[in-house]
């Protein structure tokens, strides 16, 4: 095997055709960027779901004064109740990991930090606050075990799982994810057809170097190797690309405009891109390989 | 060397085949004339000996090995004991004379060392010394036939096919490609070369096999290229 040979048939065949090679770098960039965009979208939600999921809990509101579900309708919780609902949920260990009642004075204490700076702080009283059991649980998936068990119950006005309002959060980032996935599909559809034709026209502009190559006796791994070596190098020069970028997107806009301004939440961190970005490489090269490979197949024949 | 045994060729596209039922025997070290008119099978002929096409019916054997049977990855080492000369030189325009020679040594993955030493000496052997270093636009028809033939030969196969190879060429030119082929078939390469220069076939006295319709018409040992034609 003659590398200085190869090397050199493929920076010809790279020059010959550089309006393709430049086609296929730009549409492989592009399908990959869009491919690892999505991959990070999902490491994001992945990373949020460890973030939020770990800080969620499941709050049973008692029954206040002024509550008017059919479940308060004894009038606002007792002592023996609030006693019972907090042996009931000991007795619910380990789906439960731990418990923290919150009383009325302490709602209003959270309540006035969360809203300092809002003039609404000035029209609720301590007494329009429900006291409330604070339950986080070890798997915060098992939480219709809870709700089973507690909500209707005397004394209890209402079971809420933070996690809902979560959910619907992490299916619109699941929604874009998807949407991603699909362009990027249809984008590497594409890619695929052009390296299909960008192999068929380098097989025919050369055509008389093969039919030599051909009739002297090369190997078919040698008459294809460059080709096959072209293809990679554009599709490894388009994954670069797109890898480039995405590590811009990554410490431009994730690390430089979304976490300063978005701080209650944690953002995905470069070991997601590093874990993306040999994906989206091998994901490029071996397809632009397998493309070419099967055009060859069928263009440079023995 | 080869063997054409009840050979038919039957392309798709045509009802006639191509060779129809067609036996013949070529020695180690024969020079053989194809002739015929066109159309009468000359290239399916040749074309079958490289393996560029499988007989319909029938075996072809080249150096002991039926072709039929021979798999793909193996064609390769075939080609490299035949070597081939076509009317129309096949040179590749951007490569100088020696590039060119050199082409058929490099992509079957000879050393350097091998190739810079064999190039001058095969080049020497088809009277091209001294022009190594121009490109084929810069060469008569004759010198671009040599090149393609010093190409052919640089391996030493021990069987040279030649399409047609003075086709393009005029009489005087031709002489000299024919006194190559000659001289490389005394040097102990089988020689089949396809033709219509019935001046050259009448002056050589070679073995002549003609084909018409696909079938053997004339096989002569010291023959001419036709009757009274």
């Amino acid at each position: 095997m003659r590398v200085t040979f190869v090397a050199s048939e493929v920076g010809s065949g790279l020059r010959r055709n550089l309006t393709m090679t430049l086609a296929v770098i730009i549409t492989v960039a592009v399908s990959l960027g869009l491919f690892g965009a999505s991959l990070l979208v999902r490491a994001q939600v992945s990373t949020m779901k460890d973030f939020w999921y770990d800080k969620v809990e499941v709050s049973i509101f008692l029954c206040g004064k002024g509550s008017d579900t059919p479940s308060c309708s004894g009038g606002p919780v007792t002592d023996a109740q609030r006693d019972q609902i907090k042996a009931d949920l000991e007795s619910l260990k380990p789906i439960v990991e731990s418990i923290y009642y919150e009383s009325k004075a302490e709602a209003y204490q959270r309540f006035k930090e969360q809203f300092k700076n809002s003039p609404i702080v000035d029209n609720v009283s301590e007494a329009a606050l429900p006291e409330s059991f604070r339950v986080k649980l070890s798997d915060p998936t098992k939480y219709d075990v809870v709700a089973s068990a507690f909500a209707g119950r005397p004394g209890i006005e209402q079971v809420n799982d933070q996690r809902q309002i979560l959910d619907k959060f992490f299916r619109l980032l699941g929604g874009l994810q998807l949407v991603a996935l699909l362009i990027a599909i249809a984008m590497l559809i594409v890619t695929v057809l052009l390296i299909v034709n960008t192999m068929r026209v380098a097989a025919f502009s050369r055509r008389r170097e093969t039919s030599i190559m051909r009739l002297v006796g090369a190997s078919n791994f040698f008459i294809q190797l460059p080709f096959l070596l072209e293809a990679a190098f554009a599709a490894g020069a388009g994954a670069l690309l797109a890898i480039g970028s995405l590590m811009l997107t990554k410490a431009v806009i994730i690390d430089g405009v979304l976490a300063p301004s978005f701080q209650f939440t944690s953002f995905v961190g470069w070991d997601a891109v590093y874990t993306i970005a040999p994906i989206m490489f091998v994901t490029g090269v071996l397809l632009a390989g397998l493309a070419a490979f099967f055009t060859l197949r069928k263009y440079l024949r023995v | 060397m080869i063997l054409f045994d009840r050979v038919t060729k039957q392309y798709a596209s045509q009802q006639r085949p191509a060779l129809d039922e067609l036996s013949v025997e070529i020695e180690k070290g024969e020079f053989v004339f194809l002739v015929g008119p066109s159309g009468s099978g000359k290239s399916t002929f040749l074309r079958l000996i490289l393996r560029e096409e499988l007989p319909s019916r029938g075996s072809v054997w080249v150096a002991g090995k039926d072709l039929g049977k021979l798999s793909n990855w193996k064609i390769p080492t075939l080609r490299r004991q035949i070597g081939t000369v076509f009317q129309d030189f096949r040179l590749l325009p951007n490569k100088t004379v020696a590039e060119n020679v050199a082409f058929a040594l490099e992509v079957i993955g000879k050393p350097k060392s091998l190739i810079r030493k064999v190039v001058p000496e095969v080049l020497e052997v088809v009277g091209l010394e001294g022009k190594e270093q121009r490109r084929p636009d810069e060469l008569s028809g004759g010198e671009q036939q040599r090149v393609a033939i010093a190409r052919a030969f640089v391996n030493r196969p021990m069987l040279l096919i030649a399409d047609e190879p003075t086709g393009n060429l005029d009489p005087a030119t031709s002489v000299g490609i024919m006194k190559l082929l000659d001289r490389i078939n005394r040097l102990g390469t089988t020689v089949v070369m396809s033709t219509h220069d019935s001046a050259i076939v009448d002056q050589m006295r070679r073995r002549v096999i003609e084909l018409e319709g696909g079938q053997l018409v004339r096989d002569q040992s010291r023959g001419v290229y036709g009757y009274a034609r």
